[in-house]
């Protein structure tokens, strides 16, 4: 199985409280927050090295991987990382941050989708910085393939992947047949959320995301990373939403401590008046 | 500009609350643009959900019922959306699991550009504005859409459900445009749907929610102060990835966004990504041993203690102001 994964680096999400807008507001000022990659498709990237191995074996690669970034030089870094992780080749697409919105990543990638013909698509659900939600879904229509967005489980099938998704109201489960796009969330990495057809049912990966060894991010070094110019994959780069300025959210008025229930229940009742 | 397109949406024959915040984004829309509003209803039981869009002062109500409707799959309903939506110059619906499954699909079926999740509407030189929260609503971006077609989400709890106002929206039936061609390789398998008697948590009034710190005991100690209020529960991410609290309950930037009018924070250190879903309550309460922890920083009443003394002690509190 071939995998193509969409990865976003963005702002520390740890941090996001630090962000910071100029009284001018016609910038999102992230000055001093170290670039990580989007968690949600830092998950992806995990389900699909668990979709091309058998956990029991991981080094054995099973398949390929390729990860894809949109971005200046410096997202290489993301890339070099996502490589030394598992992933078997990496591209970027050049362009800059802010002359990219959902739909022209999207139109791009089923450009790029169209060149390395991937039988899945991966991504995370929504990139934390942007929080919009929408890349996956948009690419999967441009290319008329059936989705499962919001996954938090995967098993693969013969030809197909069983997806367990995290919906309003409980979990709804559709079967997609290959090529498809796949948007994770969180528990997408949880031990036993992702097997391909030759991990053991009853073998358990570890929480979370893999880690790099040190020899690997050696070894990742020499791995392709290709430079493709986004123009060669969307000549038409205008973009349909555009953001004229950006606003601190209204600050919450700083509340009290009280010392005990009764003085709580009290407050509530005849301060508050929400009882 | 023309005329909003509401899509509805529809669960067992009646509509879900969510559309309401959609329709109240109609109403304004359409009053800035000088336009109309018509809700679209499809799905299963479409028909029968149709009746109850009619007092909303929408100039028709579009009724889409098909076998093939049956369990929702965005490949079945976006081709008919789309079909419907070309003739209008917004569509919106709410950023539900729904809503943002279904309406990028439309979007890029439509050519049209796509902004979710958006808390306000405003008018521009006769076109809209939108602002809509970013980084886990540390941020607010205020954006406008350069398509002839416009497609957004709204998020629920910034639209006030609208409340009928009488009036019959006269009733349209639309055939079904068929699927989309990738609908031949999805097939929907099941639903596992998660009972609850408690109110919807988007919907209620009061939330309690829970961290992680309640460990084993998170119903036990949460259940008794819901029943009280007549709240929601909720929980935070540690909690629901301890496998605490169902992951459905989980309130956050990537969870559920929730604006009521009293939100408890128990045992809950106020993650970013947990402060993002919860913000936009009118009346924050926090419980926790830990003086230092965040959450104390939005906290309209915050309150240092061990909560499996205190909730227990606050139930019976509440009962008594209550009388």
């Amino acid at each position: 199985m071939k995998i193509l994964v969409a990865l976003k680096r963005v702002a520390d999400p740890d941090n996001a409280n630090k962000v910071k807008i100029p009284a001018s507001g016609e910038k999102i000022d992230t000055t001093g927050l170290e670039w990580k990659p989007n968690p949600f498709d830092e998950y992806a990237l995990e389900a699909a090295l668990r979709l091309t191995e058998n956990g029991t074996q991981p080094k054995v690669r099973a398949g390929e991987v390729v990860v894809v970034t949109f971005g200046p030089k410096e997202t290489e870094t993301t890339l070099r990382a996502a490589l030394a992780t598992g992933a078997d080749k990496a591209i970027r697409v050049d362009a800059a941050d802010d002359k990219l919105d959902g739909d022209l990543v999207a139109r791009a990638l089923k450009a790029l989708v169209e060149k390395e013909k991937p039988d899945v698509v991966l991504m995370g659900k929504q990139a934390v910085d942007g929080d919009s939600n929408q890349v996956g879904q948009i690419l999967a229509e441009l290319l008329d393939w059936p989705m499962a967005t919001f996954a938090a489980t995967i098993r693969e099938e013969a030809g197909a992947l069983l997806v367990g998704r995290e919906v309003d109201g409980g979990v709804s489960t559709l079967r997609v047949k290959l090529p498809a796009v796949v948007t994770v969330d969180l528990r997408i990495v949880a031990p036993t959320s992702v097997y391909s057809t030759k991990t053991p049912q009853t073998h358990k990966y570890n929480d979370g995301v893999r880690f790099a060894a040190l020899p690997a991010i050696m070894a990742a070094k020499k791995k392709p990373l290709v430079e493709v110019k986004l123009a060669d994959l969307a000549p038409e780069q205008a973009m349909k939403v555009s953001y004229h300025g950006f606003a601190a959210p209204p600050a919450r008025k700083a509340g009290i401590k009280v010392k005990d229930v009764s003085e709580l229940v009290s407050k509530l009742k005849n301060e508050a008046k929400v009882l | 500009m023309a005329d909003v397109l509401v899509v509805a949406e529809v669960a067992e024959g009646k509509l879900k609350k969510t559309t309401h915040s959609a329709i109240t984004f109609a109403q304004k829309a359409a009053a800035t643009i000088g336009g109309t509003f018509s809700i679209l209803v499809i799905g299963d039981g479409a028909g029968k959900a149709a009746a109850e869009a009619q007092g909303f002062g929408a100039a028709k109500i579009l009724v889409v019922e098909d076998a093939s409707l049956k369990n929702y799959l965005a490949e079945r309903y976006a081709p008919t959306v789309a079909a419907i939506g070309k003739n209008y110059g917004v569509v919106v619906g709410t950023a539900s699991a729904y809503g943002k499954d279904l309406l990028p699909r439309v979007a890029a079926r439509l050519g049209a550009g796509y902004a979710s999740d958006i808390t306000e509407v405003t008018p521009e030189n006769g076109n809209l504005r939108y602002k809509r929260p970013m980084f886990a609503g540390n941020a607010f971006g205020i954006c406008s859409i350069s398509t002839p077609i416009q497609v957004v989400s709204v998020r629920q709890s910034a639209f006030a459900a609208a409340e009928p106002t009488g009036g019959q929206s006269p009733v349209e039936t639309v055939a079904y445009a068929g699927p989309s061609k990738a609908a031949e390789r999805v097939e929907f398998v099941s639903f596992d749907q998660v009972k609850s008697a408690r109110p919807e948590l988007t919907e209620a009034r009061v939330v309690v929610s829970g961290g992680r710190a309640l460990k084993e005991k998170f119903n036990q100690v949460l259940d008794p102060l819901a029943d009280v209020l007549g709240a929601a529960v909720g929980a935070s991410r540690a909690a629901c990835d301890a496998g605490y609290a169902p992951s459905d309950l989980q309130v956050g930037q990537t969870g559920k966004i929730v604006a009521p009018q009293l939100y408890f924070a128990i045992g809950i250190s106020g993650a970013i990504q947990h402060l993002a879903g919860m913000k936009g309550s009118k009346v924050i309460v926090a419980i926790n041993k830990d003086a230092d922890a965040p959450i104390f920083q939005v906290a309209d009443y915050g309150l240092v203690a061990d909560l499996f003394a205190t909730v227990p002690e606050l139930v019976k509190g509440i009962q008594a102001a209550k009388g």
